[in-house]
């Protein structure tokens, strides 16, 4: 569960002022809202990128508004998805349980797991340059997913695909949720996505965010 | 309304042709490419094969082609060590006084050579540096240092424009996977800067064979303890010998185009200076 209590942040001239709205536990929720809005800036907080001013933001229960971004477990896919250009689609699905210290055997089980999963398999030897954007937007996905993070964050992770691709990965995102059991925020401003992936529709409109 | 596709006249608006415009680009570019080319030249044609293998039988110059070598590449070493983590901070880091930090960052480039040598010949006259001055001044300790002194400078320019270069935005998502930034750093951002560390180091190690003002004030230039190549062909243009100082002009000019084909193999385009 996302618990955001009276959330105030700042990004350069940008302030998100007095945020609150809760996701319940595995819930699918798509924040929508115009660009510029505040979408990504509120993500970036609540993931821990962005200093929070005030209030206050809650994982299962556990205030984590002073925690770092590593320790909130927080599975996070940007924009731009920032894949790893020097590193295989399996190093990128490893690497938080290189750092979680994972026996090399799990490791092998959960990145095969996740593999299966998305349909990424045959990439495993392959470094992002090359892949197609839907399998990119995979490989992001599963690296996010790959430590069994309480909450995911994905930021218009399907902005970038074209139509076909975009419709493949509505049945990938949706399987995904419901086999990590993760409770999930997806901002977007596209109306189909929204329509196709919600449980829950949240709204960003005049600084606030409204059900 | 007015036509488009006509003049204010109303006659049609003619376009000229590009070739005047690509001839003045082509005839300024071929300037320049023509007198690179005509000096090395010229340099190859002046000598002669026997003088250039006479040249690297003398015991003096080979001591400088050595001297050359190892300490351009402790200076490389050096430099690197030094340029990646200020890179990455000038680059990532906002604190006070950083527009300062990195003005002075830059004086060792803009700084006139000699007076490099000059300072740090100063430098090591005042306390608490003194004590180290019979072990460095006029010895080899500081023919490294001057070269560092400059050729480091190039590298953290060349170290930051690369970290610039590198989005911030995987570092966020490694530290969301749970990396401390230091885990961040060497498993996401150093691999990925691997490029920029080939060119800071070889632009590095270039900048370091070429130079010869502050090794001449604060090493000196004695056969067979501080003398490096360029000491080499001014003390052969002082003696009066300009087949000696071409034939080492002429391994220096061996080195660094062997240099700069070895940066191309290794896929450096963009020296990342500016």
């Amino acid at each position: 569960m996302i618990v955001v209590s009276s959330l105030s942040t700042r990004a350069g001239a940008f302030t998100l002022d007095d945020i609150s709205f809760t996701v319940k536990s595995r819930e699918y929720a798509v924040l929508m809202g115009r660009t510029g809005c505040g979408k990504t800036t509120l993500l970036e907080a609540i993931c821990g990128l962005k200093p929070v001013a005030r209030g206050r933001i809650e994982l299962d229960g556990v205030d984590v508004t002073q925690k770092k971004a590593a320790e909130r477990g927080i599975g996070y896919v940007p924009q731009d998805l920032a894949l790893f250009s020097t590193m295989t689609v399996r190093e990128h699905l490893a690497l938080a349980l290189r750092v979680r210290r994972w026996e090399k055997a799990a490791i092998e089980g959960r990145v095969a797991e996740l593999a299966e999963l998305l349909g990424i398999a045959h990439l495993l030897p392959r470094r992002p340059a090359g892949l197609s954007g839907g399998e990119q937007q995979r490989v992001a996905l599963g690296r996010a997913l790959s430590f069994r993070p309480r909450v995911l964050m994905m930021d218009e992770p399907l902005s970038a695909l074209d139509d076909e691709t975009r419709q493949q990965m509505y049945s990938v995102l949706k399987n995904a949720q419901r086999h990590e059991h993760v409770t999930t925020l997806h901002v977007t401003h596209n109306v189909e996505e929204a329509g196709k992936l919600a449980d829950r529709v949240l709204k960003m409109e005049g600084g606030r965010v409204v059900s | 309304m007015s036509d488009p596709l006509s003049n204010s006249s109303g006659a049609p608006h003619r376009v000229g042709s590009d070739r005047l415009f690509y001839w003045a680009l082509g005839i300024l570019s071929g300037v320049y490419v023509f007198l690179i080319v005509a000096m090395l030249i010229a340099d190859a044609t002046y000598t002669t094969p026997g003088t250039l293998v006479d040249s690297l039988k003398s015991e003096k110059i080979q001591y400088a082609i050595w001297l050359s070598l190892i300490s351009c590449t402790i200076t490389t070493i050096l430099s690197l060590w030094v340029a990646v983590p200020i890179g990455y901070l000038m680059s990532r880091v906002e604190f006070r006084g950083k527009a300062i930090v990195d003005a002075i960052l830059d004086i060792p480039i803009v700084l006139p050579p000699l007076v490099v040598g000059l300072s740090l010949l100063i430098l090591f006259k005042l306390q608490p540096s003194a004590w180290l001055r019979e072990h460095v001044v006029f010895e080899i300790p500081a023919v490294i240092i001057a070269q560092f002194m400059v050729a480091c400078a190039f590298a953290v320019r060349t170290m930051r424009a690369t970290f610039d270069h590198i989005s911030p935005r995987r570092e966020q998502v490694a530290l969301t996977l749970g990396c401390t930034r230091g885990q961040a750093f060497f498993a996401v951002v150093l691999p990925e800067a691997k490029r920029g560390m080939v060119t800071a180091g070889t632009l590095a190690w270039a900048r370091s064979l070429g130079e010869f003002g502050p090794i001449l004030v604060f090493a000196g230039s004695t056969r067979l303890h501080t003398e490096v190549l360029p000491t080499t062909v001014f003390l052969e243009l002082q003696a009066g010998n300009l087949h000696g100082a071409i034939a080492v002009s002429l391994i220096m000019v061996f080195a660094a185009v062997a240099v700069l084909v070895l940066a191309r193999a290794a896929g450096v385009r963009n020296w990342g200076i500016g």
